[in-house]
C-alpha cells in the first residue's frame, strides 16, 4: 500500500518542513518514505511544493503525477493541483488564504483557517504545523502522538517556540476531528 | 545504527566522512550545493578540511594536489562543473592518484537545466577529459545506495589508484530518504609511501616521489597507458555490479535502465505484472565496468523477444547495450531529458507498443 | 683552505635541458640553496608548471608534482590545506601564471594560501616556441606578434607583482632579477625570505624573477642580459610590492 501527499504553497510558508515532519514520523513507524521537493528558481519566493511518498514496500518511482492527498496552503496551489488528486483522497484547504474550493465531489475537503489558528496560537509561522496536524488527523496516515513528538524534536534547538507549536498542533487536530 | 531521514546531497557528504575522507574542495552549482553547505559545518567537527575554490577548474587541481600528497579527498559538482573538472580528472587518471568525484547530473548540453538528467553517461563512461583513461563509475538509484557507493568509492579509488565517479542525478541529490551508514564500508588505511609526494621525512625515506603525467618518451607513455589499461581489465573482472528485477520469470521484454530511471521502470514492471504482462529489468550499478555478460544473458533469455533501454537521455547507455547484445535481439530506446522524469504510465505505454 | 662552493644538496646532478644563456638554472640553484639552508628538503613538495620548466623536477632532489598549464597554485592549495606541515612551492612562467593561470594565482594569493610561488618572467612563451605572453613588451616580436606586440589589440604587459601587491590580504610580494651578480644575490635573499615566511606559517609569498630567453628573443646570451636590463627593468621595476607586518 502506497500513499502520496503533495504539500504546496508559497515559498516561506514552511511547506517543505511540514512534509519532512510527516515523512519523518512515517519513517519512525517503519514505513518506506521519500520526500521529493521541487527545487531551483521557483523556491525563491514563488510556489513551493513537495511530495511525500509513504509505502509498506520499497518505493519505486518517487515521481508522482497523481497524489493520494493534497495540502494546499495558498490559492494558486489549489488551482494548480486539485484536479490531480486521486478519487477518495483528502484535499486540505487553508481557508485563511483560499476563498475558493476544489469543486470536486469525489474527494474529502478539509477546510481549516490555518493562518488564523496559528495567529491565535502565538505566531502565524505555525500555520504549517496547524495544516500538518489537521491533515494528519483527517487522513490517518501516522500516529499523531509520534508526529507531535517529531515536531517537538524539530524545534529542540529553539525551545522558546515549542509551546506555541504544540498548541498549534493540538488546535489543528481538534478542528480536523470536529469538521 | 538507527535510520535517519536525509537529503541525498547531505547524505553523500556525511557518507564521505563516515568512509574516512576528511578533505573536501568544491564550487557551488545547482542541484548539489547542499553538499558544501552541509560539509562547511560538518568538516570542522571532525578536524577536516573544507574549501570553496574559485572555480571547478581550480577545484579539480586542489583535489589532484591533495590526492597526490596521499590524502583522501573528494568533491561534488553537477554536469557543467564536471566538464570543467574534466581536465584535472584526465591528469589524475594519468598520474594515478586516488580521488572521488560525485556528479549530481542536471540537464544539458550547455547550461541545460537544473532538473534531473542522465545526459552525462558518455562523459562519465567514455571520457570527459582527454586521453586514454576510464573512470570507475557507480550509479546509485536512491539515497541509501548513494551513501553506500560514496563510501565504497574511496576504497575503490585507493585499490586502483585512480578517479572514481558517483553518477547521481538532481533527484537523488534533492530527495530525502531514510539512510543508514554501514560501519563496514569505512575505508581501511592504505600504504601510499611508494608513490605519494608526502614529503620524504613523512615516509622516512631518502627516495623522492614524483606525481606526474608527462611522458615525452613514447615507450614510457605507452607503458603508462598499458598500466592504466591493466587496471581497467581488472575492474571488468572484479568490480561489475548490477541488479536483475523480475528476471526470474519468463519475460518477453527486457528493460535496461539505471539510477532514478530504473526505479520508475520497476514501478511500471509491478503495474504490468498485475495485468499479466511480464517484463524484466537489468540495472547496471557500475556503468564502467559495464555488466556486459549480465546484459547479454538477460537479453538472450529464450522468452525475451526484445530489449529496450530507458534513460533520461537521448540514447547513451543504449549504445553499450547494443554492443553487449551483439545483434542477438532487437534493441529499442526510449528517453526524455528535459528534466521531467518519464512516469510509470508512460513507460507502460511504450512497452505495450513493443508487445 | 675549506670548500667554498659546491652544488646544493637539493639540486640533482642531471644536465638540464635549458638553452645556453637561460636563467632558469640560476633560479633553480637559488631555490635549492634556500631549501638546504633552511633544512626543509625532507618536507618540501615542488610543483612543476607547463612550459620550459615542466621538467624542473628532474633537477631537484625532493618530492614533486606536475601541474597542468596554469593550475599549480590550485594544486599547491590542495596540498597545503590537507598537509599544512609540508613546504610547498610552485615554479611558473609568464604564460602559465599570468595568462592561463591568472585566476588560480590571484585567488590563491587572495586567500593567503601559505605556499610560495617563484614566477619566472621572461616576457615570452618559451617551450611552445616564442609566442606572445601577457608580459611581452610593446613592440616586442613574437611568433604570434610578428611585427611586434600591438598594444591596441592586446593591451599593455601585465605586471604581476604590482597586481598581487594590490590585494588587501597580507602577503610577501617582490620583484627581483637575475641579470647581474648583485641582482642574483638579492634574488637569493628574497627567495629565502619567501620560504621563511612559509616555514613560519605567515603568509602567501611570491617572488617574480625577471629573466631571459635568448633563444626566443633571437639574441645572444650577453645581448639578452643587456636587452632585459634596458627594456624590461624600466617597466618591471624591482623591489618589494608587499611585505607582511
Amino acid at each position: 500500500m502506497q500513499t502520496e501527499i503533495k504539500f504546496a504553497g508559497f515559498g516561506g510558508q514552511g511547506i517543505l518542513l511540514s512534509a519532512k515532519l510527516l515523512a519523518y514520523a512515517a519513517m519512525k513507524q517503519d514505513f518506506f518514505v521519500a520526500w521529493v521537493p521541487s527545487y531551483g528558481p521557483e523556491m525563491r519566493g514563488g510556489t513551493a511544493y513537495c511530495t511525500v511518498v509513504i509505502s509498506d514496500k520499497r518505493i519505486g518511482s518517487p515521481i508522482i503525477k497523481n497524489p493520494s492527498h493534497l495540502v494546499a496552503m495558498n490559492r494558486p496551489s489549489l488551482e494548480k493541483f486539485a484536479n490531480d488528486v486521486k478519487p477518495g483522497g483528502v484535499i486540505f484547504i487553508n481557508s485563511s488564504l483560499i476563498s475558493t474550493r476544489s469543486e470536486r465531489d469525489d474527494i474529502t475537503e478539509l477546510i481549516v483557517p490555518a493562518n488564523d489558528i496559528a495567529i491565535k496560537s502565538g505566531s502565524v509561522r505555525a500555520a504549517n504545523i496547524v495544516a500538518l496536524s489537521a491533515f494528519a488527523a483527517k487522513a490517518k496516515l501516522v500516529d499523531l502522538e509520534l508526529l507531535k513528538n517529531c515536531v517537538k524534536e524539530e524545534f529542540a534547538a529553539k525551545a522558546k517556540i515549542i509551546p506555541l507549536n504544540m498548541k498549534a498542533f493540538d488546535e489543528g487536530v481538534n478542528i480536523a476531528n470536529n469538521s | 545504527m538507527a535510520k535517519v531521514l536525509m537529503k541525498g546531497n547531505e547524505a553523500i557528504g556525511e557518507a564521505a566522512i563516515r568512509a574516512g575522507c576528511k578533505n573536501y574542495f568544491a564550487y557551488p552549482i545547482t542541484p548539489q550545493s547542499e553538499v558544501a553547505e552541509y560539509l562547511v559545518k560538518r568538516m570542522p567537527e571532525v578536524d577536516g578540511v573544507f574549501l570553496q575554490g574559485e572555480s571547478e577548474v581550480a577545484v579539480g587541481y586542489m583535489i589532484f594536489g591533495a590526492a597526490g600528497c596521499g590524502e583522501r579527498v573528494f568533491t561534488t559538482s553537477s554536469s557543467p562543473g564536471i566538464s570543467l573538472m574534466g581536465e584535472a580528472i584526465s591528469y589524475i587518471a594519468a598520474a594515478q592518484v586516488p580521488a572521488v568525484f560525485v556528479n549530481i547530473v542536471r540537464g544539458g548540453p550547455g547550461l541545460g537545466g537544473i532538473l534531473p538528467s542522465q545526459g552525462d553517461y558518455f562523459q562519465a563512461t567514455k571520457g570527459g577529459g582527454h586521453g586514454d583513461y576510464r573512470l570507475l563509475v557507480l550509479a546509485p538509484d536512491g539515497v541509501q545506495e548513494a551513501v553506500e557507493m560514496t563510501m565504497k568509492a574511496f576504497t575503490l579509488a585507493e585499490k586502483y589508484r585512480g578517479p572514481v565517479m558517483i553518477l547521481g542525478d538532481g533527484l537523488i541529490g534533492q530527495m530525502m530518504e531514510p539512510v543508514e551508514f554501514p560501519d563496514d564500508l569505512r575505508t581501511e588505511p592504505s600504504n601510499k609511501d611508494d608513490w605519494a609526494s608526502s614529503g620524504m621525512d613523512t615516509r622516512k625515506s631518502d627516495k623522492r616521489n614524483l606525481v606526474k603525467s608527462l611522458f615525452l618518451d613514447p615507450k614510457e607513455l605507452n607503458d603508462n597507458n598499458l598500466a592504466l589499461k591493466a587496471k581497467y581489465i581488472q575492474m571488468k573482472k572484479e568490480e561489475v555490479l548490477y541488479e536483475g528485477y523480475n528476471t526470474d520469470v519468463d519475460y518477453k521484454i527486457l528493460i535496461t535502465s539505471y539510477g532514478t530511471m530504473s526505479r520508475v521502470c520497476k514501478t511500471a514492471i509491478d503495474m504490468m505484472k498485475e495485468e499479466g504482462i511480464e517484463v524484466g529489468l537489468l540495472r547496471p550499478k557500475t556503468l564502467f565496468p559495464f555488466p556486459e555478460e549480465a546484459v547479454f544473458n538477460a537479453a538472450t533469455k529464450e522468452s525475451c523477444k526484445s530489449v529496450i533501454s530507458i534513460e533520461m537521455s537521448m540514447g547513451q547507455m543504449v549504445e553499450d547495450v547494443e554492443r553487449c547484445v551483439k545483434g542477438q535481439r532487437e534493441i529499442n530506446f526510449y528517453g526524455e531529458c528535459g528534466g521531467d522524469i518519464p512516469t510509470p504510465e508512460k513507460i507502460i505505454e511504450i512497452i505495450k507498443e513493443l508487445l | 683552505m675549506g670548500k667554498t662552493f659546491s652544488t646544493p644538496k637539493s639540486l640533482s646532478d642531471n644536465m638540464t635541458h635549458y638553452c645556453p644563456g637561460c636563467t632558469h638554472g640560476i633560479v633553480h640553484r637559488l631555490i635549492a640553496e634556500a631549501i638546504d639552508e633552511l633544512g626543509i628538503a625532507g618536507r618540501t613538495v615542488g610543483i612543476a608548471p607547463v612550459g620550459c620548466a615542466v621538467l624542473a623536477y628532474n633537477y631537484f632532489n625532493f618530492d614533486f608534482q606536475e601541474a597542468a598549464h596554469g593550475r599549480a597554485p590550485a594544486m599547491a592549495t590542495g596540498i597545503k590545506r590537507v598537509r599544512p606541515d609540508l613546504i610547498v612551492f610552485t615554479y611558473q612562467g609568464d604564460g602559465d601564471l599570468a595568462s592561463i593561470g591568472m585566476g588560480e594565482i590571484i585567488h590563491a594569493a587572495n586567500r593567503g594560501e601559505k605556499f610560495t610561488t617563484i614566477f619566472i618572467n621572461n616576457a615570452i612563451y618559451g617551450m611552445t616556441g616564442g609566442q606572445m605572453a601577457p608580459t611581452t613588451m610593446p613592440g616586442q616580436r613574437a611568433t604570434t606578434a610578428p611585427t611586434g606586440r600591438d598594444t591596441d589589440q592586446t593591451g599593455m604587459p601585465i605586471r604581476m607583482a604590482n597586481l598581487l601587491g594590490e590585494l588587501v590580504t597580507p602577503g610577501y610580494v617582490t620583484r627581483q632579477a637575475v641579470l647581474k651578480p648583485g641582482q642574483v644575490n638579492k634574488a637569493k635573499k628574497a627567495i629565502k625570505k619567501a620560504f621563511e615566511y612559509q616555514v613560519e606559517g605567515k603568509c602567501f609569498s611570491f617572488v617574480e624573477v625577471v629573466s631571459t630567453c635568448p633563444t626566443n628573443w633571437g639574441l645572444t646570451p650577453l645581448d639578452s642580459l643587456k636587452w632585459a636590463q634596458d627594456t624590461l627593468l624600466p617597466y618591471y621595476e624591482l623591489g618589494d610590492y608587499k611585505v607582511p607586518e
